[in-house]
This record gives structure tokens, C-alpha cells and sequence, in this order.
């Protein structure tokens, strides 16, 4: 299902993640966030920056355990725990962050 | 160390590119260390250039996967053997392979290697230790 983003047609998926990476700007992040329902502030933004930063290094993104340690270890203490990250995204940061940032699905998530 | 939690061994021996066995097992890892289960690795025969440096995949159009290697540590996944055999009959040695490390929770977070090269008879020794063995 194609999302318009500026005038431009984007491809997805039919669960709504970005059948091409490099498509991923932060216009098109507002527009995924919107069809989750989400406003962006500052606090997503550092999650989902986490998660692009996270698959650039690695190729892939996170399960949420592994995501909840290292965000823990790089934002702080108080933001590395799953009640944080399920407040900021409610149907699960693995899914819905990784969603907003332009990633594929988290391997191993169903 | 509970009930639950049964010690997996997966055992990779082909080449990483060219049959999707590397990647397939890699993927298979990653979710099995998301269960909390024990999980070690071992590279043999060809498996073992799936752990080499500098790998590039420029020129046959597949992705690397070489760089998600480096995450298996956040995943605790920590114990990586390496046959000393294997490398020694493709000219290698351990500098050649990627530097694969973690964090000790139990040592104040040191950084440690993860990579362990090991004698035919040790990895027949630490298979004999395990609950599975899954080889790809």
C-alpha cells in the first residue's frame, strides 16, 4: 500500500514498513508515525535515530531486550527499561519504532 | 541455570555466500538467543570465512551480512569456537577473522573477546556437552 509523502509516491508493505530502505526521510517518518497514530517529539525521535544508528551498524534491527539494554546503556538508566519504550510506542518499540525509522520487521518478531 | 534453558550449539560449515545456509543460521541464532536459551557457535571447514574481515558483496548483488556478527554480543551470545584446523588448511589465523566481542555483566562490563580457537578434539569435546546441535 503506497503512502504519499511531498508528492511523492512510497512504497509499503502490507503491514506498513518501507519495502525500500533508502526511501526513509524524516517527512516520511512523520507520515508513518501518523498511520501508527503517534505525534513525533523528542523523545520518539531518539529511539527511532537509535534504531537507524543501530542498523547501520549492524544490518539489522533489534529485539526488544537487546533494544532495552542498549538504549539503557547510551539515553540513560531511566529510559532503558520496557515500560518507557511501551509508553512511547504502545504496540511494541520493536514493531512501531522500527516501523517510524524505515526498518524491516525485527527478525524473529512475528 | 533453569530448567527451561537447554545449552544450543549451532554448527555453521559452509561458505557464506552462494547457498543461504550462513544467513538462515545467523537468523535462526538471533531468534534462539531471544528465547534466553544458551547458545554457542562454531565455525568449521568453509564456515569459517563467514566470520572473515573486509568481506564485500559489491559484485554478486547480495547483501553483507558480515557486520550483524558484531551484535551477537548484545544478544549474549558470546561463545563463538573457531576450529584451529580449518583455519590453518585456508592459510588463516584468528587476525583475519572479525573482532568479535562482549560485555561481562558478571566482571563490570569488560570488554572480552568472544572468539575461541579450538582443536578438533576440543569441539568434539564441547558438541558432547550439548543439549542440540543444529548444522547448517
Amino acid at each position: 500500500m503506497p503512502i504519499e509523502v511531498n508528492g511523492k509516491t512510497i512504497e509499503t508493505d502490507e503491514e506498513g514498513y518501507l519495502v525500500n530502505l533508502s526511501d526513509w526521510n524524516e517527512d516520511v517518518a512523520l507520515k508513518l508515525a501518523e498511520s501508527e497514530g503517534l505525534e513525533m517529539d523528542e523523545n520518539r525521535w531518539e529511539v527511532v535515530n537509535f534504531l537507524r544508528e543501530y542498523y547501520n551498524e549492524y544490518q539489522i534491527a533489534p529485539a526488544v531486550r537487546v533494544l532495552t539494554k542498549a538504549i539503557g546503556k547510551k539515553l540513560g538508566k531511566e529510559k532503558g527499561n520496557s515500560k518507557y519504550l511501551y509508553e512511547l510506542f504502545p504496540y511494541g518499540p520493536a514493531k512501531q519504532a522500527c516501523k517510524i525509522a524505515g526498518l524491516p520487521k525485527p527478525t524473529g518478531c512475528v | 541455570m533453569s530448567d527451561t534453558t537447554k545449552k544450543f550449539l549451532y554448527l555453521n560449515r559452509k561458505a557464506p555466500y552462494g547457498t543461504i545456509y550462513a544467513l538462515e543460521s545467523l537468523e535462526v541464532v538471533l531468534i534462539g538467543a531471544a528465547f534466553e536459551q544458551d547458545v554457542a557457535l562454531a565455525f568449521v571447514d568453509d564456515g569459517v570465512y563467514q566470520i572473515t574481515k573486509g568481506q564485500d558483496t559489491a559484485g554478486i548483488g547480495v547483501k553483507n551480512f558480515s557486520p550483524t556478527y558484531s551484535a551477537l554480543g548484545d544478544y549474549d551470545v558470546n561463545k563463538i569456537y573457531v576450529e584451529k584446523e580449518s583455519l590453518e588448511a585456508r592459510g588463516l589465523t584468528v587476525d583475519d577473522l572479525l573482532d568479535l566481542k562482549y560485555e561481562d555483566e558478571d566482571d563490570d562490563w569488560a570488554e572480552k573477546d568472544s572468539i575461541r580457537v579450538v582443536t578438533a578434539q576440543e569441539l568434539a569435546d564441547i558438541m558432547d556437552e550439548q543439549d542440540v546441535i543444529l548444522s547448517f
